[in-house]
This record gives structure tokens, sequence and C-alpha cells, in this order.
């Protein structure tokens, strides 16, 4: 039996703020009460947080359950490229840190790779207590079929309660196969993460483009199953009297190996979510050789040029440099936004940057908002004079 | 090559830009029903119909949702699918990344034989990417993601560009597979007005659980089928004020850098 949305008639007060919340308007107010209509709704539950008078409920078919108690610690996954710890480990390992003490229970890190030893002491030292090496030449490059086959098997030696990997690309597209191969459930690019009395971990992820943010869990399952979104949770601090145990794995038999990697192409230098300082341009840049006084800007403060989607979308700058829930998330020390109004896809992928500075004529702009500092006039006349002062001081 | 049979997925879903927030009350705004087609299904669609156009062969469109989503199906109809086939019932209804990629997996084995299984590389309402990396696992077949080029087609195999954050991957992947694809592999292509009336008029098979039941558990299907639930949805929480520096240009820029210094910001 599946599960319906039923409305409760007794408190329907017939606002109506569940019609104008349905995503896909399938609820119509009939003689001042909410009426369902059942072959359209996707029970995607956004009515009833939307209803103030607890008038909607979703009822669920009963349904068995699983031995959750077998299930214990936290466990991350490291990246690495082309074999160097990626940033977001450290991220994983924070987030990971903070669950595992808050259950009173064990960190665990995977590290896989080839040659990747060596950098099992640093996890340890950054928060892990258990770290797992699987370390063979099949395993250099990140290949969704032999890595999905030794994590499947840290999770049965391990039994964790929680299994966290990156929101890189490598992870979306790797955690996906592992949740489906253990049949658990999965949430993507999580921006938050707690968990509750019970062990359920409270997963929050933005949705519809950032304009709301949902929180989810998976009662039942285990491991329960989140991708991290980079550069949102904070980077584990190093303590070099931090002592844990390394296990070298041995590589399970039979590792699926289909998809074969025949070249490698880098086209990005440094790639914009790792740089501390960026200037970024947006609708208010007139023509895509202005770029070059960003550029100048940027270079002068030591950092690298950033865009919102219509500048990338005419062709102006490329799509690596494109910021926003569509592009990359990035967390610099210093994000400057110039000629950016703050659409709320926009902000999704900068708001987390330490000091936004935001150059706009309209102060009405919404990047506004979320900017330390505000200057309100025209990007054209104030940057060059920003640059100026800057070659003053470099002199 | 001789002759591509490929399967697109394809998933209707709310024009997100419409999706705004009333500041009072904190909860989705909609103004009427509007639908899209998943723009990224778009691209994978069109990809899959330009390589039936070389190669000959079958192109099978397959949805799953509510009954509007047919207009989804009979858009890729028009655009050069084949065939449509719509996986609609109550007990598929609220299924999250593993139950729906377990329930178009179903489908696909009801289908039967097929060389490649497109997907768009996610979708705008839900933007998980899961959907066909599980989908790919519960089948059973390779598969490689966020492909933007295909530069070759052998007789088992392909040979595609995978997108990574600094740059693409050339990867070669054996034939059966499913390929998620990104929005530069191709411009999709709009359907002529004669296209559409004649996917108007065409047939769209619909299958309920029931039909699936015997290649599926049903209880994996829908809500049920479902680990995890979404308890709570709210809006992004508002920012803190910052500092509105004033003046003319001179002056702000001036006040702008020395402020930088002083956060250090400036060496």
């Amino acid at each position: 039996m599946a599960g319906t949305l039923r409305v409760i008639e007794e408190k329907c007060t017939g606002c109506g703020a569940c019609v104008s919340a349905c995503p896909y308007g399938c609820i119509t107010l009939v003689e001042g009460k909410a009426t369902i209509d059942e072959s359209c709704c996707q029970l995607c539950g956004v009515c009833i947080s939307a209803c103030t008078e607890g008038a909607l409920e979703l009822s669920e078919a009963a349904k068995e359950f699983e031995d959750k108690s077998k299930y214990k610690g936290v466990m991350v996954v490291a990246e690495q490229r082309r074999g160097k710890i990626h940033r977001i480990t450290y991220e994983l390992l924070w987030i990971g840190r903070k669950l595992a003490d808050k259950l009173g229970e064990e960190l665990t890190c995977v590290l896989i790779g080839k040659d990747v030893r060596k950098y099992a002491e640093g996890l340890v030292r950054k928060g892990a207590d258990k770290v797992l090496v699987y370390d063979d030449e099949r395993l250099e490059i990140l290949r969704e079929d032999p890595y999905a086959d030794v994590i499947v098997d840290a999770v049965k030696a391990e039994m964790p309660s929680i299994l966290l990997m990156g929101g890189t690309s490598f992870g979306r597209a790797l955690a996906p196969v592992i949740a489906a191969r253990l049949k658990t459930g999965l949430t993507a690019d999580c921006t938050g993460l707690d968990v509750d009395e019970e062990g359920n971990l409270i997963q929050t992820r933005p949705a519809y483009g950032g304009n709301i943010m949902a929180t989810i869990v998976c009662r039942e399952r285990r491991p329960q199953m989140a991708t991290v979104r980079y550069k949102v949770m904070k980077e584990a601090e190093e303590d070099p009297n931090r002592e844990g145990l390394v296990m070298e794995m041995d590589i399970p038999s039979n590792l699926r190996d289909r998809t074969k990697v025949l070249k490698e192409v880098i086209e990005e230098g440094q790639s914009i979510e790792d740089a501390e300082i960026i200037v970024a341009g947006g609708g208010g840049i007139r023509a895509p050789e202005d770029f070059r006084l960003l550029e100048e800007l940027a270079n002068l403060l030591g950092g690298v040029v950033g865009a919102s989607r219509n500048v990338v979308d005419k062709g102006w700058m490329p799509k690596s440099r494109q910021v926003g829930l569509s592009g990359k998330t990035v967390r610099p020390k210093l994000y400057i936004a110039c000629g950016i109004s703050g659409s709320v896809q926009h902000l999704a992928g900068m708001k987390n940057s330490e000091v936004i500075v935001a150059i706009n004529k309209d102060p009405s702009a919404r990047i506004f908002d979320y900017a330390r500092f505000g200057v309100v006039g025209d990007l054209y006349e104030i940057v060059p004079e920003m640059i100026k002062i800057l070659k003053e001081i470099k002199r | 090559m001789d002759g591509v049979r490929t399967i697109v997925c394809l998933k209707q879903v709310p024009a997100t830009q419409e999706v705004k927030i009333d500041p009072e009350r904190g909860t989705l705004i909609r103004e009427g029903i509007e639908v899209e087609t998943n723009p990224f299904d778009l691209n994978a669609l069109e990809e899959a119909v330009r390589l039936k156009e070389r190669f000959g062969g079958e192109v099978v469109a397959l949805s799953m949702g509510p009954p509007q989503a047919e207009s989804t199906l009979r858009e890729a109809l028009a655009i050069g699918a084949d065939e449509a086939i719509l996986l609609s019932d109550r007990a598929l209804a609220g299924a999250d990344t593993l139950a729906t990629s377990y329930t178009l997996a179903c489908a696909i084995r009801k289908i039967g034989e097929f060389d490649l299984i497109f997907c768009g590389e996610k979708t705008t309402d839900g933007d998980t990417a899961q959907v066909g990396p599980e989908l790919a696992e519960n089948l059973g077949i390779p598969f490689v993601p966020y492909v933007r080029k295909i530069e070759e087609i052998g007789d088992r195999h392909l040979i595609v560009h995978r997108e990574i954050e600094e740059g693409f991957q050339v990867v070669q992947v054996p034939i059966p597979c499913l390929l998620t694809v990104t929005k530069d592999i191709n411009e999709p292509r709009l359907p002529s007005l004669k296209d559409k009336l004649r996917a108007k008029k065409a047939e769209i098979k619909v299958w309920t659980a029931d039909d699936l039941s015997d290649v599926c558990e049903k209880g994996r299907f829908g809500l049920e089928g479902s680990p995890t639930r979404v308890i709570k949805v709210e809006t992004p929480p508002e920012p803190s004020k910052g500092e509105i520096l004033e003046g003319d240009p001179k002056e702000l820029a001036k006040k702008l850098v020395e402020k930088l210094i002083e956060l250090g910001l400036v060496r």
C-alpha cells in the first residue's frame, strides 16, 4: 500500500496556504476546505510545512524494520586527485568528528588510491579514529566501479551508521552507486548535518534552486548516506598528538573495472573553488572585454575572476568560472561582487564567503543584504579607483 | 554501429523560476501549475535522436509521474522519440531517488533490449543527480556521468568526454551502458508544428505498478520503497546586515581598500 496525504477537516480553516504552497498545483479549496487531487499529488510534503493548523498529514504504510543497532559510528570517504588529498576530505573529517562526538562513537576514514598509504597518519591527526587504506594500481584514478566495490567492502567491515562523501562531481556520481547497492537512502549535497537523540542523521539541503531548505531523514535504513556540499563545512584542524588506528585492507576479489580513463585533460590552472580571493562580475558588466578590469583588480589582490550565470550564458566567461547553484560553490576569504544583483541561485554559491563586498548601482539589489561592505555606485568608476590605490600601495 | 536502441529518461518538473517565497508566511508561492520538461533531459533526448539519425535504430522515451507528465512525453515524441511510456500510479508516488531508480529499472527490464540509456545530468527541482547512477547500478550496467561529448561509437563500446572540475576525462565504456549528459553536449532542437501535431495523436503507453509487478517487488515502489523522508521545508535564514559605504567614487574606493587592509585582505 502506498502512502496518502490526508486533510484533517476539523483542523482545516480554509486559509489556502497549502494551495499556494503546492509545487504541483494539486490542492484546491472546495467549500472552504483544502481538497487534494490524489491523481496529481506527489506526496512531497511541502504543504504540510506550509499549514499552520497541522491539518495535513502523510500516512504511511507499515514497513519492516531492519536491525539498526548493528550499525555504529561515522564513516567518511577521503578523496584524492592525482595522488593528493582533496580538501573536501578535511571538511568531511570536521563534520564527521562533530557527529561522532555527539553520538559518542568512532570516526572512520576510508582512504583509496595508489601509493596513498603515506597519508593515513595525516587523516588521524585531522580527526579520524581509524583509517582503512585500500591501496592498489586499479584505484589510482577515481572511477565508480572499483571505488564503489571497496567502499561497500569498508561498510561491510565497519557497519557505520552514517556514511559521508564529498559533494564534488566525483562524490555525487559515486555515492548513488553505493546507495543503490546497499539499498539505503542518500541525500545529495547537504549544507547542514546533525544527529538527534535516536541517532538519526538530520540532513539539510537546498532545493528548488536554493529557494527552500529541506530537512531529510533516513530513519530505517543504514548506513544513512549523504554527500556534503564542498566549501560549506569548516576544515578539520590538525592535532599533532592525535593517535589512531591505520588498517591496510585487502582489495576485494573480482573488483569491477568496466570503464577505462584513456586521458585526462586539465583546462584550469587554479580552480575557482580553491581561490582565497574572488572578484566576480555579473549583469552590470557591459562588454566581455570589461572583464579585464576585474582581472586587473583580482591580480592586484592575488585572486581570480568569477562570474554569475548570465555572463557565462552569454559566453563572456567560461563555465568553470561560474559561481552559483548551477556553477561552483565558493568560500573564499574575500568575494567582491561587481554588478551582481544577487539572485538566490548566485547567493547559494557564494554566501558563505568570509567577507563579501558588493559594488552595485542599484541600492535595492539583494546582494547588499549579504554584503559585509556595500558600495552603492558604478563599478566602472569605483573599480578603476581601487586599482589606482592598490597600485600605489604596491609601489 | 548498425542501429542504436536508446532509452531516454525524462522528468516533468515545476518551472523552477516560478518558485518564490511568500515573505510573510515563508512558504512557496506558485502561480498556476506551470511545468516543463527538465531541461537537462532535453539534452539527453536530443543526443539520442541524433544517434538515431546517424546510425538508425530507435528511441524510447520513459517518464514517471502524474498523468499530466504525458505532455513531457508528447514533447519527446515531437522531438523524435519513436515510443513513449509513462509510469503512473498512486503506488509509485512519493518516491525518493532509490525508489525512482528501482521503478525505472523495472520498466526498462520490461521494455527489453537496449544499447544505451540517456539521462540528464540532474533535474532542476531536486538537483540530486542521483537517479542516473542509481538506475545504472540497479540494472547492473556501467555508466559515465557528466558526458559533454560522444567522441566515438564502436560496435561494443563508446568513447566519451566526461566533465570533471578541472577539465575533462576521455573515458571508454562498454555497451550497454548509461550516460548522464550535461547541457554542453548539444543544443536541443525545437519541434516543428507538424511534429507537434503528429505527437498529439501518438499513443502513449501508461504502465501502473501492477504492470511492473511481474519483474519487480511492489514494496520497493513509491513512498513505501523510499528510505528518505522530507520532514521540514523552510526559507533559508536571513543574513545579518552589513555596512553601507558612502561618498563619491574616489572616497568609496579609498574607504573600501582601507577596510580590506584592516581585515588583512590586502598585502
